[in-house]
């Protein structure tokens, strides 16, 4: 099985060829969205965080961007800077240079405020695209795909449909030779002893056992239930009663495969098969976690059909739920409805997936892609903003 | 031929409703290769769970074969299984 991809110096693979517009801070968020709007072929990552934060979560957001910089799906990267931020600009700039990537930045405080800084961007952003623009998709194998696997506004068909014929794709991918990223611990709460039974060695076992026991910690040391966030009240109108029952179903889009590693937040696995990260479920969080991480596709099932993408990482839309599939034509990719009607099987649908997850890989758009419906992420931080 | 309602194990008390039932008596319920018929005792909505035996309060409500809360009532067959009369078991503070 083969894709037409980008190839790229680090020797990673893109499904797509954008010039990433990358804001360093939230200040610098209005220059950035600026210039990716005005040059064609340039994509936008703006966000909440870089400054006022403590230590830990300053490198959190480092670490990130420069993850996200690094992403196959972006040929070169510019960065947008405010100046005074406590995330440094260079350190951001010298580790996305580490891939090979032609990296440049604009400081906003120092060009002289934002006209200048968006005139100089548009022209930076202007010449770069120019010079991705030559490069041409080359067939590679289904091993060079990064999966991210997501689950968003579920109902019951996610967890009985979507996410087992999610598993079955997952599996495939991980058995030619591809990465599969499993994030969402706070959906592991209740399944978590299935995922550590999955686990290729039981100090990876442990290790998912312990970001478990960290998330449902973090949960109730704010001194609330965590039963008030989880299930969502959309999750609950679509028949999901507990966190337990919403895991049970969440995981089953892990398959099969034994887990070889746990990484933290944005970090780049450095083994293939399945991977689990540690990550929140909220979207804009997890999905520029799995960005960061380098996954090069997405792909998220959803039963009362969650809409967001990503800016420059295509996420296949999967909806079980055939009400979801007509009442949102421009939000779903695929719809697996047939299990209900005895049509198909969860391994035909398995198939459908892996067949999509190629085609879009080698160019076809998503209807996130298409509607643009991809801008509103942020970066997961742990403590408080000072 | 369209699945009415799923029984995902046999240790599960519960089964997940997949069609609208509002005005039916009874229904079918997939298990496995099997239909069985059973009867509904109130309106239950897409998606939702029913009861498939008589259930204690206090008894563990079992999905997948695996424990997704405890009821906080009894829950005679035929009736709803959610929210009202189920309570989850993780990240309450309150509990080990």
């Amino acid at each position: 099985m083969v894709f037409q991809g980008y190839r790229r110096t680090d020797g990673k693979v893109g499904t797509r060829n954008y010039v990433g517009i990358l804001s360093t801070v939230v200040c610098a968020n209005e220059v950035t969205e600026s210039i990716a709007e005005s040059v064609n072929g340039t994509v936008s990552f703006i966000h909440q965080q870089g400054c006022c934060q403590t230590p830990i979560d300053i490198q959190q957001v480092t670490e990130t961007l420069i993850g996200l910089g690094k992403n196959p799906n972006l040929a070169s990267v510019l960065l947008i800077s405010l100046g005074c931020e406590s995330v440094v600009v260079e350190e951001v700039k010298a580790g996305i240079e580490a891939s090979g990537k032609r990296v440049a930045s604009i400081v906003i405080q120092d060009i002289g405020g934002a006209a200048k800084a968006i005139a100089e961007g548009c022209l930076k952003a202007q010449e770069m695209v120019h010079e991705v623009s030559l490069t041409k998709r080359e067939s590679f194998p289904a091993s060079e795909l990064i999966l991210g696997l997501k689950c968003g506004s579920s109902d019951t068909t996610s967890g009985l449909f979507a996410n087992p014929a999610l598993g079955i794709a997952s599996d495939e991918i991980v058995k030619l030779g591809g990465t599969s990223v499993l994030g969402e611990v706070t959906e592991f709460i209740g399944a978590e002893h299935i995922i550590a039974r999955q686990a290729r060695t039981e100090e990876i076992g442990n290790q998912i056992l312990e970001l478990v026991k960290q998330m449902e910690n973090r949960a109730k040391s704010t001194g609330c239930d965590i039963r008030g966030g989880q299930p969502t009240g959309g999750n609950i109108k679509g028949g999901l009663t507990t966190i337990e029952e919403k895991s049970l179903g969440a995981i089953a889009k892990a398959g099969t495969a034994p887990v070889n590693a746990v990484y933290k937040y944005g970090e780049q696995p450095e083994v293939k098969g399945l991977v689990v990260m540690d990550s929140p479920g909220r979207e804009p969080e997890i999905l520029t976690g799995l960005a960061a991480a380098g996954c090069n596709i997405i792909a998220f099932t959803t039963g009362k059909g969650a809409p967001q993408g990503f800016p420059f990482v295509p996420v296949l839309k999967i909806t079980a739920n055939e009400n979801t599939w007509h009442h949102l034509q421009d939000h779903m990719d695929l719809c697996l409805s047939g299990v209900i009607d005895g049509r198909k099987s969860l391994n035909d649908y398995g198939r459908d997936i892996m067949d999509e997850l190629l085609a879009i890989a080698s160019g076809k758009k998503t209807k996130a892609e298409i509607s643009g419906y991809t801008r509103s992420m942020d970066i997961y931080t742990v403590g408080p903003v000072i | 031929m369209k699945i009415e309602a799923i029984i995902l194990s046999n240790e599960d008390n519960v089964a997940t409703v997949l069609a609208d039932l509002e005005g039916k008596s009874s229904f079918q319920i997939r298990k496995g290769e099997d239909i069985v018929e059973f009867r509904v005792a109130e309106p239950i909505r897409y998606g939702h769970k029913i009861a498939l035996r008589h259930i204690e309060k206090g008894d563990n409500i079992i999905k997948y074969n695996e424990v997704i809360g405890r009821a906080t009532k009894t829950i005679e067959p035929g009736y709803t299984v959610h929210v009202h009369n189920v309570e989850s078991l993780r990240g309450r503070g309150d509990l080990d």
